[in-house]
C-alpha cells in the first residue's frame, strides 16, 4: 500500500468530517473541505521535502 | 422586536431526548445524534466517514491500546480509540486490533484508529450544541 495514496485517504476523511462539523451550507462545506485537504496535503509535502535531507 | 435571536432564545434546550441520552447515541453510534436530531446528512456522513477511517486502521493492523495507567501515553490513545463507541466494542470482541508492530502500516493504522475516535468526541460536542439550540 502507497503511504501517499494513505496519507491522501487520511487527509481526504479528516477533511470531510471537519468540513461537515463546522459548516451547514454544501457549498461551503465543499470550500472548506478542499481547503482542509489541500492544506494537509500540502504541508505533509513540504515537511517530508523539508526533512529530506535529515539523516534518519 | 428586531426579529434577531438573543444568545439566551438561542441556548434553550430542545424538546425531545435528553441531551445525556443523546450524547451516548452520539458516542455508541457515529452521526446518530445528528441523524436524531434531523441532520441527516451530516449524520450519514460522520457514519460513514468515522466507520471507515476505523476499518482502515484495523485493516492497516494498527492496534487498539488497552487502558495502562502506568503508561500515561498508552492510555491516552485507549481513551481515544474508545471514542468510537460500539464499533470499537465489536472490534475488541472480535479480538481485532491487537496491532503487528512489525508491520510497515503499523502507524499509520494507529492514527486512523485514534484519529477516527478523536474526531468523534467532536461530533458529540457538535450533537450536544445543536441538542442545546447554540447551532
Amino acid at each position: 500500500m502507497s503511504h501517499v495514496l494513505l496519507l491522501v485517504l487520511f487527509a481526504f476523511l479528516v477533511s470531510v468530517v471537519f468540513a461537515v462539523l463546522m459548516r451547514d451550507d454544501p457549498r461551503e462545506q465543499l470550500r472548506t473541505g478542499g481547503l482542509f485537504f489541500g492544506g494537509f496535503v500540502g504541508a505533509a509535502l513540504l515537511i517530508g521535502w523539508l526533512m529530506y535531507p535529515l539523516p534518519l | 422586536m428586531n426579529g434577531r435571536a438573543t444568545t439566551v432564545e438561542k441556548a434553550r434546550p430542545r424538546e425531545g431526548p435528553g441531551v445525556a441520552l443523546l450524547a451516548i447515541a452520539a458516542w455508541a453510534v457515529p452521526g446518530a445524534a445528528h441523524f436524531w436530531l434531523g441532520r441527516r446528512q451530516k449524520g450519514l456522513i460522520f457514519f460513514f466517514a468515522l466507520t471507515l477511517m476505523f476499518a482502515i486502521g484495523l485493516w492497516l493492523e494498527g492496534r487498539l491500546f488497552p487502558f495502562e495507567p502506568s503508561q500515561p501515553l498508552v492510555a491516552l490513545a485507549a481513551v481515544a480509540d474508545a471514542g468510537l463507541g460500539v464499533p470499537y466494542v465489536i472490534a475488541k470482541a472480535a479480538g481485532l486490533g491487537a496491532g503487528r508492530i512489525i508491520a510497515a502500516t503499523y502507524e499509520y493504522g494507529n492514527a486512523f484508529l485514534i484519529v477516527a475516535g478523536l474526531l468523534n468526541f467532536l461530533v458529540i460536542l457538535d450533537a450536544y450544541d445543536i441538542a442545546l439550540g447554540r447551532k
